[in-house]
């Protein structure tokens, strides 16, 4: 039974997803165009230059940050991706049992409050422990950033499984599938949109983190962002345009990757 | 699964690779963002053989925070003049007397013997400035000098001043305006002050920090500043100038100090030393563009500092500065609530 | 028979045990790295301010108090904390209207991605937040520089003759929305995508064959299948656009505060650490509340439909 219109279709959605996008990348155009800027200032334009790019390539300082971010966001995303979906599937399609709602406002309690509190917070109590073990490295900056990356993470992962037909799984259970199988055959591939979606949102979420991070982080432990809140009573230049140019391409890369990878498993 | 293991192992690899081995000395500087000349820093850990790490902070009371919860490793902070008293009776600060080090002798005499650092038995002078008005010649000709800028706009000017959103510094200058003294508790000039400040609001257009870029494109007319943004202004447009409001302003100063829990003050205190030499400060100068207290460092600045009228404060004006000091705790509090009432 | 009710039972036990489990990692990364250390707020805000920041060892209620009433520094009467009242609901309104418009955008845009072939779907996913790994201020000042007075649009405009004169977009609450928008809108898209995209279009199928329109198809097949990825952008957007500063003060001016400030103020230069402690706990009870409410009847009414 063919139709005149595709049922998929709904009136003005296309237009204006597609003004989002433009929406969207407008002003990633401007901060890439002035990143080029041979002036001083974000706010005249005075002709094309590498001098921003050059300039950041000789700061140590923000290269560090820049890697201290990736690296931060990276670690705090995989585990909190991992430790979400382990949640979700702990707290979706049951009857309610004791504790569940508890478990869910738990779970997204970081979230709900201002990050400066939680960041004071973490301040006084990741104080004792380094006194106390001497440590003072970057595990400290990861596990305060998977936990308030986990409900980033949880939430759409959640959504995702809601509603999802156990029929499979059932299915794959009466086969005898180990329930590890039956998970990584079954439950994973269809879960895949809420964890990939949820592992995004995780690690951009971290990528910006910047009260906390400023609250819990010890010497030599500048992120690109603390970085620049730094800067903000004094004056932001091209430079740090440049880094954000620079961060852009990276995303490309890495989806254009993932991407020839994903293509080669098909 | 192998793509989550791949990632992991990935993750795991560039974790490895912080933490590495450093150089001998080392040395951890906690200070404000964008005000430490690499090339500087260059210089001493080859002088040295020390290397040194900078953390950046953006408020006093963060770094105050941090640093008293302890454990962070940092070795040394710069934090402003008015703080220094209360990172001093919290016993934060190591005393290595800088008054007695070899390089003592060119700081320059009024900062010898300051009031928050009595002989200067813990810190060393990094910069110095002035909060003040920047004002673009070019829409309003009147008399910039005056705190009237901000709190009486001229028409001129009104929809297109920016009040930096510093709460000490604006309330202390609403005070000076209304003939009152800084750090005062006495109500009736806090009432006269909260209505100077509500009166005025309406004229602002915005209390953001962002001068530089804004005062260039034109988005503000006026501001109240620091003077040493308010140079990098007039490099950038020569019709901005700074005003030296004649009902009073203030002066603060940032100073380098050593912290008690330091792991490296060996290194920590020929830093101190290495800062009051007029080379090295001449060379932090031309890169946070303040005045810096070290006497003959403003030949190791770059040209366009000398002589430029943001940074050396012309005689005329320099009789009504007051310097920054730490307001008592209850004066504090009644400065919240003005404040917090003012952008309710 | 009781043999045969006891093993349900003990199935059932060993099913929330496994759940438990389940959850354990997550439960406990958040418990030692946010929740936990929660507590020390709890206790700061029943303490008296120290001097200069931090909180003495003394016990005092003023932190509670002064969430509540204010007492004026001119006259001394008590009243309403009315500045906190007007604080507050301005960052409320401010997140309302924020997840409403992201809403409205992000709901066609994740419409839009979910029904593109398999293959490129998630390459359209991918470019939602491709902008998002440049960092927050940068992001807020390329906004700025499009909607400044010389900025792009404006430029544009007047080049054009279309206008005469710039209009002032900069500093208004029309910026301070669109800014809100732009940073929230992955926070939306990306749940709203990770449930439309299992949509069972024979469902939407059936309603054409009864002649529905589009749109009752949209309102009564759609939406009521999407709610689970409604209901979790706009938690995701709602709740974190309640303590946003940075974009409503570089677009908007910043001249009044958001809650954000306030409690940030207590921290800073306040130097009132049990007033901040005692603020956050209560916008956090608030928040808690409300999200609980919202979740009950949204998912009762989410499994009503289904």
């Amino acid at each position: 039974m063919a139709r005149a219109f595709s049922i998929r279709r709904q009136r003005g959605f296309t237009a204006i997803a597609i003004t989002c996008f433009f929406a969207l990348y407008l002003p990633i155009a401007v901060l890439v165009f002035y990143s080029f800027n041979a002036g001083e200032s974000l706010a005249s334009f005075d002709g094309i230059s590498l001098r921003w790019f050059t300039k950041a390539f000789q700061n140590q300082q923000v290269i560090d940050a820049s890697i201290r971010s990736l690296q931060i966001a990276s670690v705090a995303a995989v585990v909190a991706t991992i430790a979400a979906t382990m949640a979700a599937l702990a707290t979706t399609r049951t009857e309610p049992y004791r504790g569940l709602t508890l478990k869910y406002a738990f779970i997204n309690q970081p979230l709900m409050i201002p990050e400066i509190v939680t960041a004071v917070a973490l301040l006084i109590f990741f104080a004792r422990i380094k006194i106390w073990t001497g440590y003072s490295g970057l595990g400290y900056l990861i596990a305060a950033h998977t936990a308030f990356c986990i409900p980033f993470a949880y939430l759409p992962i959640r959504a995702r499984l809601e509603n999802m037909d156990l029929t499979l799984e059932k299915a794959a259970a009466d086969l005898y599938a180990t329930p590890w199988n039956a998970f990584r055959y079954v439950t994973l591939p269809l879960l895949w949109p809420g964890i990939l979606a949820g592992f995004m949102l995780a690690f951009v979420i971290s990528l910006d983190d910047v009260v906390i991070t400023e609250f819990v982080k010890s010497a030599g432990q500048d992120t690109l962002p603390t970085y620049m809140l730094g800067q903000i009573r004094r004056s932001i230049t091209p430079e740090m345009n440049a880094i954000s140019t620079l961060f852009l391409l990276l995303s490309i890369c890495v989806v254009t990757v993932f991407f020839i990878v994903n293509r080669k498993r098909v | 699964m192998k793509r989550i293991t791949g990632i992991l192992a990935v993750t795991a690899a560039l974790l490895a690779t912080t933490g590495l081995a450093r150089a001998e000395g080392e040395l951890n500087i906690y200070n404000w963002g964008n005000y430490t000349s690499p090339e500087m820093i260059k210089k001493f850990e080859d002088q040295y053989k020390v290397k040194v790490t900078i953390t950046d902070y953006d408020s006093n009371d963060t770094a105050l925070a941090k640093v008293r919860q302890g454990g962070s490793g940092f070795d040394m902070v710069v934090p402003s003049q008015n703080y220094i008293p209360i990172w001093i009776s919290e016993g934060l600060f190591l005393e290595t007397d800088p008054g007695k080090m070899e390089n003592f002798g060119h700081v320059a005499k009024e900062w010898q013997n300051p009031e928050f650092d009595p002989g200067r038995k813990y810190t060393v002078p990094w910069a110095m400035g002035i909060v003040g008005t920047v004002v673009n010649t070019d829409v309003y000709k009147g008399d910039i000098n005056t705190w009237g800028i901000i709190f009486d706009t001229p028409d001129e000017l009104k929809g297109k001043v920016n009040v930096v959103p510093e709460m000490t510094d604006v309330i202390d200058a609403a005070v000076l305006y209304n003939g009152g003294k800084k750090c005062t508790g006495d109500l009736t000039v806090l009432k006269k002050v909260r209505d100077t400040l509500v009166k005025a609001k309406p004229n602002w257009v915005a209390m953001e920090y962002g001068t530089i870029q804004k005062m260039g494109s034109g988005d503000f007319a006026a501001s109240s500043d620091w003077n040493g943004s308010a140079f990098r202004q007039r490099l950038a447009n020569p019709a901005i100038k700074f005003g030296y409001p004649k009902e009073g302003y203030v002066n603060w100063s940032d100073n380098l100090a050593v912290l008690k829990d330091a792991k490296n003050v060996e290194n920590a205190k020929l830093f101190q030393n290495f800062m009051m030499d007029p080379a090295n400060a001449g060379m932090n100068s031309g890169f946070h563009r303040y005045a810096n207290g070290i006497a003959g460092s403003s030949e190791f600045m770059p040209a366009d500092m000398k002589g430029a009228p943001e940074i050396n404060i012309p005689a005329e004006f320099a009789a009504v500065g007051v310097p920054s000091q730490t307001c008592p705790p209850e004066v504090q509090e009644l400065y919240t609530k003005i404040w917090t009432e003012l952008q309710k | 028979m009781t043999d045969a009710a006891g093993t349900i039972e003990a199935e059932q036990n060993r099913n929330i045990r496994k759940r438990w489990l389940l959850s354990l990692p997550a439960l406990l990364i958040i418990l030692v790295a946010a929740t936990g250390p929660l507590l020390i707020v709890l206790l700061y805000s029943f303490l008296a301010p120290g001097p200069y920041g931090d909180v003495q060892w003394l016990p005092s209620f003023d932190g509670w108090v002064g969430v509540f009433m204010e007492k004026d520094i001119f006259d001394g009467t008590f009243s309403l904390a009315s500045a906190h009242v007007s604080i507050f609901m301005r960052s409320v309104m401010l997140s309302l209207v924020t997840t409403i418009l992201t809403l409205l955008v992000g709901f066609p845009t994740a419409y839009f991605i979910a029904t593109r072939p398999e293959k490129t779907r998630e390459l359209w996913l991918f470019m939602i937040t491709i902008p998002f790994w440049t960092n927050l201020l940068i992001r807020t000042f390329a906004i700025l520089e499009v909607i400044r007075n010389e900025g792009l649009i404006n430029g544009l405009l007047l080049k054009s003759g279309l206008i005469a004169k710039p209009i002032q977009m900069l500093f208004t609450d029309g910026a301070i929305l669109t800014g809100m928008v732009y940073v929230y809108l992955p926070l939306m898209v990306l749940p709203l995508y990770a449930s439309m995209e299992k949509l069972d279009f024979r469902l939407v199928e059936a309603g054409y064959d009864l002649y529905a329109t589009p749109f009752r198809v949209l309102r009564k097949i759609i939406i009521p299948l999407v709610k689970p990825g409604i209901i979790a952008g706009s938690i995701l957007v709602f709740i974190p656009a309640l303590g946003a500063y940075v974009t409503p003060s570089i677009l908007g001016g910043g001249k009044n505060m958001m809650l954000g400030n306030l409690i940030e103020l207590q921290f800073g230069q306040g130097r009132n650490w049990p007033l901040g402690s005692a603020l956050s706990i209560t916008l956090m009870l608030i928040v808690m509340v409300a999200l609980l409410v919202y979740v009950r009847n949204a998912g009762s009414q989410g499994s009503r439909h289904g």
